[in-house]
């Protein structure tokens, strides 16, 4: 909302400074965005006397002026029609920027035609004061030289914009500004209330309200024999001045109300209706052309106003065209009504109209300002345009009274630790507008009309706190809890943290992603159920809630690995989202890896791999709390992972905790991604949470003084037996003796059968009790071999 | 001369001409192996008389002993030679790099949600945390967002497909859903914050359709909006490490809160950097206020009997005005450049001990 500090003088008197008064608006809630003061642009041009013209000598469309400036006496080569002696004009010294022409004057002075200018007079369009350009700006009045050109022209007035909240529709008008900043203290309020003005006839347009909900009342008026035409320079600077741009009177006075008042009207040129008018619904086959151009079709929704031949207007929201004024307009029928905001907003986002009554009226305009903004509109058309005045004629009634709001006011107190003397209380309750009906225990407040937010004891606690600003508020630190403060993070919230600090120190770079993915990537990777489309996207390939954070780490994968960077290693702690319950949502640690080769003067570095990826996610499962040797390492479950080079981690056969290993190249072909990626995905929230041994005491090393023994095999088995099978079962074989295996060799070829491989493993033998003999490590050694016989294992030669 | 003292001094000269362990091996061998010279008196003493022996004996063996001393002591130096020589032949040039390593970091949001979360943690803050995918009633209407009202259209929401009774999930356009879910669900006193990702329909220079956003819920018997002012300013104070952090607290509206505040910091922004802490400038940080009763009342909570506050705050912008990354945009597409530069290092942990950043 834009308004200008003169006009703001209407209605407040006040000798506040500008720094104070944006002080006060701030404290008050009233967010300034802007200032801005035209006089800024103009400071550079001041009045000047035209003393004498004489013809120059060589060109018959110049003069050559001898100028009374602030400088002194000026010869300036003029080529206006107009310039005349003892014409004030508007003077430009040499080097000054010129708006309208956007060059700046030459410092030193310049022949024109053999004849120097030591300056320049300029035309209101090269100040960009309006639009006039016949010739330079011929000014009027008690004037004097050296005068600032914006002081003549009253333009030495800062324009402010400032927020405004959806709570206070009246700021939406000058007077409601006016009316909180003299309660905060900045001066005398100036309600400047209208005196009706009596009607000579009954008025000829009726008016019926059929749809009393969506418009509860409807004032109007007709003035005859009016003479519309430019409405005058005061009300068209104002208008000009907050970015309206005056058309007539008859309208500027509706735009001019609407700012003052915050009281939107409407005007018909009484001529061009069909009978009376109608606030009803719309119905089928109702159909108008509005005042911005458009043609519109009013659903039952919406709340219209129609005379015989159909609908002329949206309520509330926009005019119609074939009704509107124009300046052959002689009767004029004014409407002041008021409507339901909710429906107003409704028809406002169904049609799609921004207009500056729609603003107002579904943000919940004064209900019971329809008479005087019709008055205020009266008096200023007939001032200016002339015309017989009707009666006034008045549909329904506004809405009822609000309920009193009862205020404790103790509240004040405890909720914002301040105290204030109830005579301050009155104060501020009377300069909003209210009136306290009871003054009792608790008090009872009839808020103003036009203060539809006030409805309970907090919200009168704000208003006295806002008037008295929240500086007054003590500045009390948060006592400690009762006990102390103690852990804050969940066991659960912990392990993200340690995941992700994890994957850092391991190489990874953290990256942060979309939650969307396109539904034909959600599809791809697990996803794209209906409950998980967007209905109104922010772009197309974003339309879907992603089931994975994989497909959106690859696409970032390649497309670093396009800008040729080297070493490309992502990884983002986020959530996927299985469905749109509040229980639907995980949190997941995902990762990928696009393998390469990078040269190095050492020899060849093995480009990083699915086994590099299994020593990463066993890692990153140590970090979360998951003892990654107990989990088992089973066939992938996800249509995106590669069916012979990923598995997945489970913990039971059902609970996958962790997938991992290249990615399937269907999967990374829809992506735009050729190549091999390697990742792995990591679901923290189906890792169990411990409850805790309710110590944090940790359990007695076992630290055997025995030298462990180290035993090597090789087992030929065939090729589908997997590794981890033979180490578990060799693992098993003495579980009292055997403390670990390690695979040292797979080898399949030459001197090996086709179809079976030879897994060569060292297995640890830790004597507890006494050195082992001969004997007894030839005992374990068998007992390997059997185990290893239930996979058809031999031992190699 | 004696024997003896022909072979000592023999031996020793042998035994210090020796340039390398083989030669002195040969000198050891030929002195005192089981043919050597030393060797061979060593058998003379069995022929000769008690007497004789007495004498000879003890000098035999000092000399046998003299030599091994001598050659050790060759053998030390000579060791320490081929060492030194075998090492000036083994050089390399370290100058070459290193094997490959790789240094990963973390993202600069992930990092602020973790200082924020030890600042608010000290002062007794527990983390909450809620779903992104939201329903109507907790992202709106329990927040006092009441239908068709104008604040709502504010949020730019996006709504996910409507189900076959035509009703549709949001996401969640502020993390305020789990103030609701909190409060319907814990007993007071509540002290929590809330981060998390939030979702809005914009997208320009300065708004991306997620964000991420701290909220904050304190709900007791005696909160008031002097600690509202008290702790946020502390946080202020802690989160940008400036001592001199002065705040200022404005009325707004929000539907939730009641009154309600923004609170700014005081800034300097004449070098094109923000400087907290300096300058006449204000920036706004957040939004807070005292908790609407309508709220409580929607969560079961009597406002007569229970009060408190609630802030919420703009996760990525605070990284940008702490960090000074100049545009919001490249939080979001995972360029490496980006992330190294503006990342962190796992080993900086974000502690009120340590130091926050």
């Amino acid at each position: 909302m834009k308004f200008t500090v003169s006009w703001l003088q209407d209605h407040l008197l006040t000798k506040a400074s500008m720094e104070e008064l944006l002080d006060a608006m701030t404290n008050a809630g009233l967010e300034v965005e802007s200032v801005e003061n035209p006089a800024e642009a103009l400071s550079e041009f001041t009045v000047a006397h035209v003393k004498s013209v004489t013809k120059h000598p060589d060109a018959d469309k110049l003069n050559i002026c001898e100028v009374d400036t602030k400088d002194g006496m000026k010869t300036i080569v003029c080529g206006a029609p107009n310039v005349s002696e003892g014409m004030y004009a508007v003077y430009a010294p040499l080097g000054t920027y010129i708006p309208g022409l956007d060059f700046a004057l030459d410092k030193k002075p310049r022949k024109i035609r053999g004849i120097e200018s030591h300056g320049m007079m300029c035309s209101a369009k090269e100040l960009e004061v309006s639009e006039e350009n016949e010739g330079i700006m011929d000014l009027q009045g008690k004037l004097k030289v050296g005068q600032p050109l914006a002081e003549v022209l009253e333009l030495d007035d800062p324009v402010i914009d400032f927020e405004v909240t959806p709570n206070r529709p009246d700021w939406l008008g000058v007077l409601g500004i006016a009316r909180d900043l003299a309660a905060a203290g900045l001066g005398k309020f100036n309600p400047m209330p209208v005196k009706p003005v009596a009607g000579a006839y009954p008025c000829p347009v009726s008016v019926t309200i059929e749809a009393p909900d969506a418009c509860p009342t409807f004032a109007g008026r007709m003035i005859r024999g009016v003479k519309n035409g430019p409405s005058p320079d005061w009300m068209q600077a104002r208008l000009k001045s907050v970015g309206i741009s005056p058309k007539n009177m008859l309208v500027d006075v509706t735009n001019y109300i609407s700012l003052d008042r915050a009281r939107p009207l409407h005007v018909y040129d009484v001529a061009k209706l069909e009978g009376g008018l109608t606030a009803r619904l719309g119905k089928e086959g109702d159909k108008f052309l509005a005042l911005d151009g458009k043609e519109y079709e009013p659903t039952e929704d919406m709340c219209v106003i129609a005379d015989e031949s159909g609908v002329v207007g949206l309520g509330g929201v926009m005019g119609g065209a074939s009704t509107g004024v124009s300046d052959e307009t002689t009767d004029v029928f004014i409407e002041s009504a008021y409507f339901d905001p909710l429906r107003i907003a409704r028809t406002g986002r169904a049609t799609g109209i921004l207009s500056d009554a729609r603003y107002r009226n579904e943000r919940g305009i004064d209900p019971e300002s329809c008479l005087e903004g019709l008055e205020l509109a009266t008096r200023l058309i007939v001032e200016v345009c002339g015309g017989e005045v009707s009666d006034v004629t008045v549909a329904g009634a506004p809405p009822e009274k609000q309920a009193p709001v009862q205020f404790n006011i103790e509240d004040v107190k405890r909720l914002t630790g301040v105290e204030f003397k109830t005579s301050e209380l009155r104060t501020i309750i009377k300069d909003l507008g209210g009136d306290i009906e009871d003054a009792g225990e608790a008090w009872y407040v009839a808020p103003p009309s036009w203060r539809r937010d006030l409805k309970q004891s907090a919200d009168m606690v704000e208003e006295i706190i806002r008037i008295k600003g929240f500086a007054a508020l003590p500045l009390t630190s948060l006592p400690e809890p009762e006990g102390g403060v103690s852990q804050v993070l969940t066991e659960a919230q912990r392990r993200v943290r340690a995941g992700r600090r994890l994957m850092a120190a391991r190489g990874f770079l953290e990256t942060v992603t979309w939650s969307f993915v396109s539904h034909a990537e959600a599809k791809q990777f697990g996803g794209g159920a209906k409950e998980l489309v967007v209905d109104n996207p922010v772009a197309s390939e974003l339309d879907c809630m992603r089931p994975s954070i994989l497909p959106n780490l690859i696409k970032a994968a390649q497309k670093n690995a396009d800008f040729s960077q080297r070493n490309v290693r992502l990884f983002e702690a986020g959530p996927v989202y299985l469905g749109d319950g509040p229980k639907d949502q995980r949190r997941y640690i995902s990762m990928i890896v696009r393998p390469e080769t990078v040269r190095n003067w050492i020899g060849k570095e093995e480009p990083y791999d699915i086994y590099a990826a299994k020593a990463d996610v066993f890692a990153l499962l140590e970090a979360v709390g998951q003892d990654p040797t107990r989990l088992m390492v089973m066939e992938p479950v996800s249509d995106h992972w590669h069916p012979g080079r990923s598995a997945t981690l489970r913990l039971g056969p059902k609970n996958v905790i962790a997938e991992f290993g290249e990615l399937h190249p269907r999967a990374l072909k829809a992506l735009d991604v050729d190549g091999t990626m390697v990742g792995f995905e990591v679901n923290l929230d189906a890792i169990p949470v411990s409850r805790g041994t309710g110590t944090k005491t940790k359990p007695v090393l076992e630290k055997l003084d025995l030298t462990p023994i180290r035993r090597d095999f090789a087992f030929v088995v065939t090729d589908d037996v997997a590794a981890g099978d033979l180490v578990k079962a060799a693992l098993g074989a003495d579980k009292a003796l055997i403390t670990a295996v390690n695979v040292f060799d797979v080898y399949a070829g030459k001197g090996v059968e086709d179809g079976h491989k030879s897994i060569a493993i060292e297995v640890t033998i830790q004597p507890k009790d006494a050195t082992l003999t001969d004997a007894q490590i030839d005992a374990v050694s068998q007992k390997i071999i059997k185990a290893m016989g239930k996979f058809g294992g031999t031992l190699r030669g | 001369m004696s024997d003896i003292e022909t072979i000592e001094a023999e031996a020793l000269s042998a035994i210090g001409g020796a340039n390398d362990l083989a030669t002195l091996d040969g000198v050891r061998v030929s002195e005192l192996g089981k043919k050597g010279r030393v060797s061979a008196l060593m058998k003379t003493l069995g022929g000769m008389d008690p007497e004789e022996r007495k004498e000879m004996g003890p000098k035999l063996n000092a000399l046998k002993n003299r030599l091994n001393d001598a050659i050790e002591t060759r053998k030390t130096i000579l060791e320490d030679e081929e060492l030194d020589a075998r090492l000036a032949s083994e050089k390399a040039d370290l100058s070459l790099p290193p094997r490959p390593y790789h240094t990963g970091g973390l993202h600069p949001v992930m990092q602020v949600f973790e200082e924020i979360e030890e600042i608010f943690g000290a002062m007794g803050f527990a983390v909450a945390e809620g779903p992104d995918i939201e329903d109507d009633f907790h992202n709106f209407t329990a927040l006092n967002f009441p239908i068709g009202h104008p604040a709502r259209e504010d949020h730019d929401t996006f709504f996910m497909t409507p189900d076959e009774n035509g009703e549709r999930k949001v996401l969640r356009t502020h993390t305020s859903p789990v103030q609701i879910r909190t409060m319907m669900n814990e007993k007071p006193p509540i002290r929590v914050i809330i981060p998390g990702r939030v979702y809005r329909n914009d997208w320009d220079a300065t708004h991306t359709p997620m964000f991420h956003q701290v909220e904050g819920l304190v709900i007791d018997k005696v909160t008031h909006m002097g600690h509202l002012k008290g702790c946020l300013t502390d946080f202020a104070r802690a989160f940008f490490e400036v001592d001199a952090v002065e705040t200022r607290f404005r009325p707004h509206f929000f539907p939730f809160t009641e009154p309600s505040a923004e609170m700014d910091v005081k800034c300097d922004r004449s070098g094109g950097n923000v400087k907290i802490g300096q300058g006449d400038d204000w920036l706004e940080i957040l939004g807070s206020g005292m908790v609407h009763p309508n709220v409580l009342r929607n969560c079961g909570l009597d406002p007569n009997e229970y009060q408190g506050f609630a802030f919420g705050m703009g996760v990525d912008r605070l990284a940008m005005l702490k960090y000074g990354m100049p545009d919001l945009r490249p939080y979001f597409e995972s360029d490496m450049r980006w992330l190294s530069h503006y990342g962190f290092k796992p080993w900086l942990l974000p502690s009120l001990s340590g130091g926050l950043s």
